[in-house]
């Protein structure tokens, strides 16, 4: 009997997770360890952020899931990894601190066959002075806690608007580094919406702060499209949009640090400015979530498996060549550790060989372009794949992975909320194929022009919706879940 | 959306980006032409689930 062990229960380790365990039935053990004790739909965090739904809509309790469906649930944070095992224990394990309230702080080790990395995103709020919710003056929608703190906060703005005060609403990237603007952007146009439904946007300045070099850029270099006869990057879109909704927008924009109710940025001219705010949402960078690495003899080999950023060296290419030799080939295809076959890394947490958007740095040095995000459609596809081919490899089906789930050869579909309301909300419905750009396959912009779509109307509300309800259905792992597609 | 007079300032970031005509603003919200985008925007979706 073997077992595979995952660490984290997100999006990609849940879903990973589940096809794992049906796939190897009762033979053999799929064990799951997570710090938090609930499973998370992330992308509705935005409408627990402005009130449209609160934490128990977007949430639900592990434990019970898990025991239905049979899987050993650890609510854990793993904290080292021994994948050669050491002469204590001659398996590889990885050592646990549990964080549940029945357990807490006691230690632990899982022996593992198999080790699935899914660990998501550490916040680094700490990256910028003054940002986030806990020690800083800005708010946050990465997690469901922080999307409430958030709308406590929008709230009294919205109280003082009403009182006839004009509020100063800055939204976006916290640094210079981050990814994920999509979410932000979200964000931003579900509080434009809401001031609207107050009655009170004639009181509320919005601006959206950006390390993107153009507007549409999310982190991917943006996306052509085929619009009115022309095919359109989806900087004219989203401008139009920030004009239609009368947003201001400052962007090639890394934050240095936050005061109360004032930040300081810094833009790729080299110039620094500041910028007054009553209420702001802005996002941190992530790095991996730090993990040390021992082999069998107690070195520490923690940079053998890890990046220096903390995420998971994969079937990647690291060797850090100039952007203008990137090369869809360069992202991984198996998510397969290349030092020890039986450890992946899937979501957030494997190290992407580069990023998407073209690198840029200020006249002074500072790095202010999108890291590449990773989230979603794609972690859900890896997750599954990944699951599928150690299943593979566990039944003896295969000697090593088989099914790929490169970014380069993988479609996402977006649908970014613009206002929650099901007769007058609206959202941006995008697809596109594939998410990496291949310049070699589509000469012209990189992507399909038949597969690479965005829009926008009442019609993505309505699919945000059928989207939050189909994955939390599916995540709950409820009769018929695999036919919801990730 | 409602217009402001101050939606555009000339030689201002807000000067220069397309807006949407009235029509095209009205069928973002119709529910008729919406339900029809659902229904593409759905099978758009689904052919690029199954691309992968």
């Amino acid at each position: 009997m073997a077992r595979l062990v995952i660490m984290g229960a997100g999006v990609s380790g849940h879903t990973a997770a589940l096809h794992a365990h049906r796939k190897l039935n009762r033979d053999h053990e799929v064990v799951v360890v997570s710090p938090n004790s609930k499973w998370n739909w992330i992308p509705s965090n935005i409408w627990v952020g402005v009130g449209f739904m609160n934490t128990e809509q977007v949430t639900f309790d592990l434990a019970p899931i898990y025991k239905k469906v049979g899987i050993p649930f650890y609510q854990a944070k793993a904290t080292a990894i021994y994948p050669e095992g050491n002469e204590e224990n001659p398996k590889p394990y990885i050592e646990i601190s549990y964080t549940g309230p029945d357990r807490m702080g006691e230690k632990g080790i899982l022996t593992y066959d198999y080790l699935i990395n899914a660990t998501g995103p550490r916040l680094r709020f700490d990256k910028t002075e003054g940002l986030g919710p806990d020690n800083g003056y800005t708010t946050s929608v990465c997690t469901h806690s922080h999307a409430e703190h958030a709308f406590r906060h929008l709230e009294e703005s919205i109280e003082r608007m009403k009182k006839g005060e004009r509020q100063n609403i800055v939204i976006g990237t916290g640094h210079g580094t981050c990814t994920c603007q999509g979410a932000a952007f979200e964000y931003l146009f579900n509080v434009e919406y809401l001031m609207r439904k107050h009655g009170v946007r004639d009181k509320a300045d919005l601006t959206w702060i950006t390390n993107e070099m153009e507007l549409g850029d999310f982190g991917m270099g943006g996306m052509h499209i085929k619009r009115g006869g022309y095919v359109t990057h989806s900087r004219i879109f989203t401008e139009s949009l920030f004009t239609e909704r009368d947003v201001r927008w400052i962007k090639q924009a890394g934050v240095k640090g936050i005061q109360q109710n004032k930040f300081v940025y810094e833009t790729l001219d080299g110039k620094e400015a500041e910028q007054e705010f009553d209420f702001s949402m802005m996002l941190p960078p992530f790095t991996g979530v730090p993990f040390q690495a021992f082999n069998k003899k107690g070195e520490d080999i923690t940079d053998q498996l890890f990046a220096p950023n903390g995420f998971m060296k994969v079937d990647a290419d690291y060797s850090g060549k100039p952007y203008e030799e990137w090369s869809p080939k360069d992202w991984p295809e198996t998510y397969q550790n290349p030092t020890y076959d039986n450890i992946f890394a899937v979501g957030i947490a494997f190290a992407p060989p580069h990023a998407i958007s073209k690198p840029a740095k200020s006249t002074n040095g500072t790095p202010i372009s999108p890291t590449p995000p990773r989230t979603g459609m794609p972690s859900g596809v890896m997750g599954r794949e990944v699951a599928f081919n150690i299943a593979d490899m566990i039944r003896g089906n295969a000697e090593a992975p088989v099914r790929k789930a490169s970014m380069s050869n993988m479609g996402a579909a977006c649908i970014a909320s613009a206002g929650a309301s099901a007769l007058n909300g609206t959202a941006v419905s995008m697809t596109m194929y594939p998410i990496i750009p291949d310049f070699g396959t589509y000469p012209e912009t990189g992507r399909s022009l038949r597969y690479t779509t965005g829009e926008i109307g009442l019609a993505g509300h309505w699919i945000k919706h059928l989207l939050h309800f189909g994955f939390m259905y599916k995540a709950k792992a409820n009769p018929f879940w695999r036919i919801i597609p990730e | 959306m409602e217009k402001k007079e101050s939606l555009r300032t000339p030689y201002e970031q807000n000067y220069y980006p397309s807006t949407p005509t009235k029509f095209t603003a009205w069928k973002r919200t119709n529910p008729v032409w919406q339900f029809f985008r659902f229904l593409v925007i759905n099978i758009k979706m689904m052919i690029m689930v199954r691309k992968h």
